[in-house]
């Protein structure tokens, strides 16, 4: 797929697939197109060209909340809480909505779910107010669940949280996977803790795909090396050194 | 919720409502109550897509479109306004969802909202009042009196019909208001109100909630003013339209309170009684003093008492009651640290 924003190609012919029950890690440093890419698989925007299936079917430039309706559930870099909602009232709100509208009932049974999935209180009438960082990850979380996506799009999920609670997140999605079988795309630009999770892995920079494979072999290769760490020699001589600390340690 | 209490004094104050024009028969304080039910309807219309920060400036023209649609059909094609009624109320229906439609659909939201509502209302009075050959423009419009069947006029000399059927109408508000809130569109709504791209996130389809409430809000307020226009058996376009009508539906909303049911009927209560003690007092040398006082009233309110009079009272009242309840929660806490 291609998305261009006036003169500016954001996304210049990345072509990828992720396969059903797969965790696909997507880096890159910031700019490299990763927002843009998720932002046309959730269809919050179009791309310029390109095509975009899902189980069979196209979805590109699909209004978002169809593209939530046929099965994909996205959560936002930043939480994006409803405040004036009770935080169950939230999640029962992705559940009624992102399940066409079917039952009250099972909204609200999906809400209980995906609640005790992430690990929040399932009272009716907690406030969103009451939650930290962590919290309002897990409500994100929560919300996409209740959507009872096939495929989860998980946006930089861990930034802002601590390295206890970063571990926890990680182990979260891959239960999610595990447990109920939901293909996971994990955007992210912290690279250690989701390396530990994912099946594979694609980096991107200046919107082009420049390796992808499994965490070990992209990890060790030099174009992933060079986009990360830099090409000169003090840098990576200290990131070298760096590295060797932490494995003696 | 409502708990079995509420609901009691629901009944006990809806009994008490019904049995006062048999009781108390001032044909004044009457027509008083009957101005105050009928606008109360107005305002709670007003309110479903308000609460939501749908503020619009564009129910004066529903409103005008109930009353004159009503009426021109009765005097130049004998239709009854049981007829004519759901006419005017789909006209002002097609009318929202015209307007609305690409309003919400290309994401006009906010002040620019207020600003294409507020054209909409400009015009509604501005084709009454072009259009004076049929409409008598801005000397009003008379519906004929009839002849035969009151009943299939709509047309009733004693005051206490119009109160039952003002009162019926004003429940018939506030019971749809309830329903709104008990369902899952408040939540969409409210979402919608706070983040449009979250609540599409969600699975909301933003365009189709919003037109919906505009729609069920546009379809009672131009039967309010149908109601008002059949209960006045006059209209012109400064009473039942435009933007001071817009202005005063906003003014009422909020300084009653529009998160609250009853909010929208006690901003009734306010702007009618004060209109009527301006008229009273002053007589003619006060027209328009109303909407002086509206105005600065208006601009007091959204600075000192966002929520309304009736809404920071409700507020207080919890606020009071959940004081114990306050330790409880506390108590909860430190008994799970882990949530």
């Amino acid at each position: 797929m291609v998305k261009r924003f006036g003169g500016f190609t954001a996304v210049n012919n990345v072509s990828f697939r992720v396969d059903q029950g797969e965790i696909l890690g997507l880096i890159g440093p910031n700019g490299s197109g990763k927002s843009t890419i998720f932002n046309m698989l959730s269809g919050t925007l179009a791309p310029t060209s390109g095509s975009i299936l899902f189980a069979g079917h196209e979805i590109a430039g699909l209004a978002p909340h169809r593209i939530i309706n046929s099965g994909i559930g996205r959560t936002f870099q930043i939480p994006r809480p409803f405040r004036r909602l009770s935080i169950f009232e939230n999640v029962a709100l992705a559940g009624f909505y992102g399940q066409g509208r079917h039952s009250r009932a099972k909204a609200e049974e999906a809400a209980e779910r995906s609640l005790a999935m992430v690990g929040l209180p399932t009272d009716r009438h907690a406030s969103v107010d009451g939650l930290g960082a962590a919290g309002l990850k897990k409500l994100e979380l929560a919300k996409a669940l209740a959507t009872a996506p096939k495929l989860l799009l998980a946006d930089e999920s861990l930034g802002g949280l601590d390295e206890a609670e970063m571990d926890q997140a990680a182990d979260m999605l891959r239960n999610i996977r595990d447990e109920l079988g939901i293909t996971i795309i994990w955007v992210e630009h912290i690279m250690g803790v989701l390396m530990r999770v994912v099946d594979r892995v694609m980096v991107l920079d200046h919107g082009e795909k420049i390796s992808e494979g499994l965490p070990s072999a992209v990890a060790g290769d030099p174009r992933v090396i060079e986009v990360y760490l830099g090409t000169d020699a003090e840098t990576t001589q200290a990131a070298a050194a760096e590295a060797r600390r932490r494995a003696g340690g | 919720m409502m708990g079995q209490g509420r609901l009691a004094a629901w009944g006990v104050g809806l009994a008490a409502l019904v049995a006062l024009p048999f009781v108390y028969r001032d044909p004044y304080h009457l027509h008083i109550l009957v101005l105050i039910l009928i606008w109360s309807f107005a305002y709670t219309s007003w309110s479903m897509m308000g609460r939501f920060g749908l503020v619009s400036l564009g129910h004066g023209g529903f409103m005008g479109i109930g009353a004159y649609v009503t009426a021109l059909l009765w005097n130049h094609a004998g239709l009854s306004p049981w007829i004519g009624i759901p006419i005017s109320m789909a006209a002002a229906g097609a009318l929202a969802m015209i307007v609305g439609y690409p309003c919400f659909r290309f994401r006009i939201t906010g002040h620019y909202f207020v600003l294409v509502t507020l054209a909409l209302s400009g015009i509604v009075l501005q084709v009454i009042t072009a259009t004076r050959d049929y409409t008598g423009g801005s000397l009003g419009y008379t519906p004929n009196r009839a002849s035969g069947n009151r009943l299939l006029a709509l047309q009733f000399d004693d005051k206490t019909t119009w109160y039952l059927i003002a009162l019926a109408v004003w429940l018939f508000g506030i019971v749809v208001w309830h329903w709104v809130d008990r369902s899952m569109a408040r939540y969409a709504l409210e979402a919608i109100s706070e983040d449009e791209d979250a609540a599409a996130a969600a699975g909301v389809d933003v365009t189709a909630e919003k037109l919906k409430i505009t729609l069920l809000s546009a379809l009672m307020t131009a039967l309010a003013g149908a109601i008002y226009c059949q209960y006045q058996m006059f209209i012109t376009p400064d009473t039942v339209s435009g933007i001071a009508v817009s202005l005063q539906m906003v003014f009422a909303a909020i300084v009653g309170g529009l998160f609250v049911s009853l909010g929208p009927t006690v901003g009734a209560i306010i702007t009618i009684l004060l209109a009527e003690t301006l008229r009273i007092g002053f007589g003619t040398k006060a027209v328009g003093w109303d909407n002086l006082v509206y105005g600065v009233l208006l601009v007091l309110f959204i600075i000192f008492l966002p929520k309304g009079i009736l809404g920071s009272l409700l507020d207080r009242l919890k606020l009071q009651r959940k004081v114990p309840r306050a330790h409880e929660q506390k108590a909860v806490q430190v008994a799970r640290p882990g949530a």
